[in-house]
């Protein structure tokens, strides 16, 4: 049990329970909607990007409590950042998970909480799935990411 | 429409339709023998299950999705490559013949299995998905015009959607589906009525993966035939509970996997009717499926190798008959009457947990129990039976559109198999109680 506290640690339960910035952005100027076929979860991310930075992001749908708090944290994350700082956060977050070496020496903060992920490699996907997303919208590509 | 049938038995959760005598399918075996299973000597029986799953005792709950494999199997499939490894039908030398007679002989072990007549009629595939693409490409498309239709079940795994599909796409015929209830059965008035002078095949599963529902595949197949229609019933979950008579049934095609039975993986069976596959262009152009290649043009042999082009998996097919010479040798209604206890067992269990609904509530259900949690996506209680050494399904199991059918996006699924025990419902049932220890 001690290690299911370490995986859905209170942050996650918390953002699982209350996501921020759910809701639908009549003023998004882009989004991107994203799928996890593995377990048909889905999620769409709106931005609204002025001058390269995301002045405001939100997000509808989502699914499991890691792919729910992962997409709530990461809008938290990366509202008022430029575009590039995102990208680095994304990548930093991946490094993470993947227990590749960080190299770019961005602070995670909040987003260290899933940390306990990397032990879980089936459920990695839930917690990348909102960051593909989001890469997906800043691009601006028509086409639903996956993460297959 | 009430359908009776006694080939799988109800749960005890569930109200119960009395078993009428009107369904034959299944062989009668004798008299209820429920309780004399020793599982303590069957669970000897599986080198897998004696293992431990993150530090406790393996709970082995995902038998929809594949079984463990019998020492018998696995000694099967060893003996085969360590003393009988030849390729079949055409070697003169002893370990040729000895491996072609075994092959063969897996085929009349299949045939005695489904009650087929003949063994022509069974054709080895690598499982229920080849057996379903097998039917559509050499039996249907070459009957389909534009506007012709493909009647399948609003249940179906995506294996009897997607090739239909396909088939679809390519020929202008158009796909109907047979809608369900919201007890997880099918609306048998709408099948009725979905069945149309344009009804080409009907395509059904025997008893859903995500629902557990056992379908009336009897009554249907007669409403078929009455319009003469043929049917195809996907066995994938039924041939693990019962026995499949297939002569009784007089389905037109069944297909199953070897793999959900405790046998190998990569290996299944298609039974057809002799006068159908007798009809049948080839599925596939290779060795072993013709009598003479010229360059002016190719004779194929009769079925059932005219559909089994290549080698084929010879060691698949040999311990798929052991596996199923196993099951038997343990008395089918002790194995049904068994797994039919756990599942009523599981039912009551799992719903006696403040916060949980069953998907999937059919009178008649067998081997499998999907349920959803309030507040608690499946994906996170698997993670957490996992850690607890459960192991279950969570997600769409393949069958997209039944939970698009429930509003939902994904399931808990646990499924029974011949060796699981009361003492691992109980456990199922404490890993749940961490669920609601982590999520609150």
């Amino acid at each position: 049990m001690s290690d299911m506290r370490e995986l859905y640690q209170e942050v996650i339960l918390d953002h699982n329970r209350k996501p921020r910035n759910c809701y639908v952005m009549d003023c998004a100027n882009r989004s991107a909607d994203g799928h996890n076929p593995l377990c048909g979860d889905t999620v769409k991310v709106y931005l609204r990007i002025e001058d390269g930075i995301i002045e405001e992001v939100s997000f509808q749908g989502a699914g499991c409590a890691i792919c729910t708090a992962s997409t709530s944290l990461m809008t938290e994350s990366v509202k008022g950042k430029t575009v590039a700082e995102a990208e680095h956060l994304f990548d930093e977050f991946h490094h993470m998970l993947t227990g590749v070496a960080a190299e770019q020496g961005v602070e995670l903060g909040k987003l260290k909480v899933f940390e306990g992920v990397r032990e879980y490699p089936v459920r990695v996907k839930c917690a990348t799935l909102a960051w593909h997303t989001l890469h997906a919208a800043m691009e601006d590509e028509d086409e639903p990411v996956t993460t297959e | 429409m009430k359908v009776p049938g006694p080939q799988f038995r109800s749960c005890a959760a569930s109200s119960g339709r009395s078993a009428g005598p009107r369904e034959t399918q299944l062989r009668n075996c004798g008299p209820g023998t429920s309780g004399i299973l020793d599982v303590e000597r069957i669970r000897a029986d599986f080198p897998a299950l004696a293992q431990e799953a993150h530090g406790r005792p393996l709970v082995y709950l995902d038998n929809a999705a594949t079984t463990q494999k019998p020492r018998r199997v696995i000694d099967t499939v060893t003996r085969f490559y360590e003393r009988d490894c030849a390729n079949v039908h055409r070697g003169v030398h002893l370990l040729s013949q000895r491996a072609t007679v075994a092959y063969e002989s897996a085929r009349t072990t299949i045939k005695n299995h489904l009650g087929a007549a003949d063994s022509r009629e069974i054709v080895f595939t690598r499982g229920t998905t080849e057996g379903i693409n097998l039917v559509a490409s050499s039996f249907v498309r070459p009957r389909l015009e534009p506007g012709d239709e493909v009647l399948i079940t609003g249940m179906e795994h995506h294996s009897n959607i997607v090739p239909w599909q396909l088939l679809c796409e390519t020929t202008g015929a158009v796909l109907k589906v047979v809608p369900i209830t919201d007890s997880g059965e099918l609306e048998l008035d709408r099948y009725a009525e979905l069945l149309s002078n344009r009804t080409r095949i009907v395509g059904v599963v025997h008893i859903s993966n995500a629902l557990g529902t056992v379908n009336p595949v009897r009554a249907m197949i007669e409403l078929a035939h009455a319009r003469g229609v043929p049917v195809l019933v996907d066995g994938a979950q039924a041939v693990p509970h019962g026995r499949v008579d297939v002569r009784a049934l007089d389905c037109d095609f069944y297909v199953f996997s070897g793999h959900k039975v405790y046998g190998p993986s990569g290996i299944g069976a298609l039974y057809g009717k002799r006068e159908h596959l007798l009809g049948m262009v080839p599925y596939q152009g290779g060795g072993d499926m013709i009598l003479s290649v010229t360059w002016e043009g190719t004779t194929y042999a009769e079925p059932p190798h005219r559909f089994e082009a290549g080698t084929p998996n010879i060691e698949g097919a040999i311990g798929l008959a052991a596996a199923l010479d196993y099951r038997d040798s343990l008395g089918l209604d002790a194995v049904a009457a068994h797994e039919s206890e756990l599942l009523a067992l599981a039912t009551d269990a799992v719903l006696a947990i403040p916060g949980v609904r069953l998907i999937g509530t059919a009178d008649r259900r067998a081997g499998v129990l999907s349920f959803v949690m309030d507040g608690v996506h499946p994906h996170d209680i698997g993670t957490i039976l996992d850690s607890d050494g459960v192991a279950v399904r969570a997600g769409h199991h393949c069958a997209q559109p039944v939970m698009k059918r429930f509003n939902i996006s994904a399931t808990v699924r646990a499924s029974f198999g011949v060796y699981n025990t009361a003492d691992e419902i109980t456990r199922l049932v404490e890993a749940l109680h961490k669920v609601k220890e982590v999520f609150g």
